[in-house]
């Protein structure tokens, strides 16, 4: 059976996917990919079903041989590919052979990186999905992070020739100061006047104790009114939690299902990818929108992927 | 028969969640509005609706709201409370829980001997006799937040959280009493542990009860929970009630 052999892992390689959903009543955190946008196109590229498993690089990719042919797609970070030392385009079909060896380097920008081979990995879904749980330990290549010697199972090998050329212009410009919009809310009425616009015009950093649980940000504190304990309730992905230290928290793919720390805002399901992009030292501003506008641009964004898919399986 | 006095508020979570909050206080009848608003969400197959979570007070709904608006998913869920009545709640679920409260398995009895001054066989009476309900699932897979804990027993979490708890530690902190479902670090007083796996990924139902059941633990030894763990761990007895 084809496969592919890890050579080295980067720091934080897993399997992911668009998540593992139906659990979140029992405690189960969704997991899936940080940037599924990017995740969607990686998959779309190489004809997969676009929630379909892929891996998750994090700052630093991985090195990887191939022992027979197969289709690749890489987008997300730029992590400089090379085919047996020669840079090969990301967000393009790429076909590689037996023998070959692909290597990445530490991401120009950005943060994460999805690769996405023709026909999936041949690994069973956990509860409905493909995702790595690290805490659960399930899900995934054995429930953990991918380390050198490991062989993933590949479904197919598949060439170009049967699927056809595949590319688009990249989407990987991610800056060092963006713009992410949130809707206010849930408690966003446990905060002053001031505390709220100090979370709508401050700059905040992406901390170096970001992971996939939660995006911490260091910045100016948000004022509260009378603490910001409350009685816990649900989370959704998004979340912009403000602790007692007063500076939020967004929580992530790996978050806890329920917390007891108010939470001032949402952001917006178009800008996750944005949030999932963020290294550490990025710096974030948050725009208050409508909910209006919101699923407007969700919309937008999932009729682009659903043009992409078309165009691309039918070669229009 | 109760009516409904209840009024919720809509809670915006962004896009494509919205938590409806029942009360701001804690209390069994929310409990039971909440578990009654849960079943039927399940049971409705609301198109557009992905998944809910119970909690304490409210209940967080997640949704596409390419599929289904906000407004209308609540219009939805307002008249699913509306047809609340006291009756219409279901059989009432009690999961019992074996527990060996012995030797090595209670690693922190002894303090809760002391901080409470009660023996331990008083302990163990206590917290065997009560069907504790379980608010909500959070924090890890399985973990549930029991109310109704005797006042008796309450001991404070330790100064200082251990960095592992073993998967089944039944453990005690301040108010409240609960079950690691599986290893993970914490701060509650550890008085026993169960055999059984409460979580299990390869269970049909990795988690077997879910907001709104019960939990009653019962006591058990040394030799019964080593015959528990190596036979049949992962099989949980239930008693429906009503």
């Amino acid at each position: 059976m084809a496969k592919i052999t890890v050579i080295s892992s980067g720091p934080l390689s897993t399997i992911q996917d668009e998540g593992r959903f139906g659990y979140m009543n029992t405690g189960f955190s969704p997991n899936g990919a940080m940037d599924s946008y990017s995740m969607r196109l990686a998959n779309i590229l190489v004809g997969n079903a676009p929630g379909n498993g892929v891996i998750e690089m994090t700052m630093i990719g991985m090195t990887m041989s191939f022992d027979s042919t197969a289709v690749i797609a890489l987008t997300g970070a730029d992590m400089q590919p090379e085919i047996n030392g020669k840079l090969i385009k990301m967000y393009a079909a790429c076909e590689v052979h037996k023998g070959d060896t692909l290597s990445l380097k530490a991401a120009v920008s950005g943060m994460r990186t999805y690769f996405a081979v023709a026909g999936g990995f041949d690994l069973s879904p956990v509860m409905g999905s493909m995702s790595t749980n690290l805490k659960c330990k399930l899900g995934g290549f054995c429930g953990r992070k991918l380390r050198a010697g490991d062989e993933l199972p590949l479904r197919w090998d598949i060439s170009l020739k049967i699927i056809g050329e595949r590319g688009m212009i990249p989407e990987n410009t991610y800056r060092s100061l963006v713009t992410v919009r949130v809707i206010t809310g849930p408690q966003d009425d446990y905060f002053t006047v001031g505390g709220m616009k100090t979370f709508l015009t401050s700059e905040y950093t992406v901390s170096e104790k970001s992971a996939r649980m939660g995006i911490r940000l260091d910045g100016d504190k948000i004022e509260n009114k009378n603490g910001v304990d409350i009685i816990s309730d649900g989370i959704a992905t998004g979340a912009v939690q403000i602790p007692a230290s007063g500076t939020p928290i967004i929580m992530m793919a790996d978050r806890q299902t329920t917390g007891g720390y108010a939470k001032i805002a949402n952001v917006i399901s178009a800008d996750l990818k944005i949030i999932a992009q963020a290294r550490p030292g990025t710096k974030i501003r948050f725009q208050a929108v409508s909910e209006k506008e919101a699923v407007r641009l969700k919309n937008k964004e999932d009729s682009k992927l659903k043009a992409l898919q078309y165009r691309m399986l039918y070669a229009i | 028969m109760t009516n409904n006095t209840c009024k919720v508020r809509f809670l915006s979570c962004g896009d494509s969640a919205v938590t409806v909050e029942f009360s701001k206080e804690m209390s069994e009848e929310t409990n039971r509005k909440i578990r009654f608003l849960a079943a039927k969400i399940e049971s409705d197959r609301i198109k557009g609706v992905l998944e809910s979570v119970p909690t304490f007070c409210s209940m967080t709904v997640y949704f596409d709201p390419l599929v289904i608006s906000r407004k209308k998913l609540e219009k939805r869920i307002l008249k699913i409370i509306n047809s609340y009545k006291e009756s219409s709640v279901g059989k009432r679920r009690v999961f019992l829980i074996p527990v060996c409260y012995e030797g090595e398995y209670a690693p922190d009895m002894e303090s809760v001997c002391d901080l409470t001054g009660l023996p331990k066989e008083e302990i163990v009476k206590i917290h065997t006799s009560t069907d504790y309900l379980i608010y909500m699932l959070g924090f890890l897979p399985g973990f549930p937040y029991l109310g109704g804990m005797d006042k008796r027993i309450e001991a404070p979490r330790l100064k200082s959280p251990r960095t592992v708890i073993p998967e089944g530690a039944v453990g005690i902190g301040g108010k409240q009493t609960g079950i690691y479902p599986l290893a993970s670090p914490g701060g509650w007083r550890l008085i026993g542990r169960t055999p059984v796996r409460v979580y299990d990924p390869e269970r049909a139902e990795p988690i077997v009860y879910k907001a709104g059941d019960y939990i009653r633990f019962y006591s058990i030894n040394e030799t019964e929970f080593e015959k528990i763990a190596t036979s049949a761990p992962s099989v949980i007895e239930v008693r429906e009630e009503g």
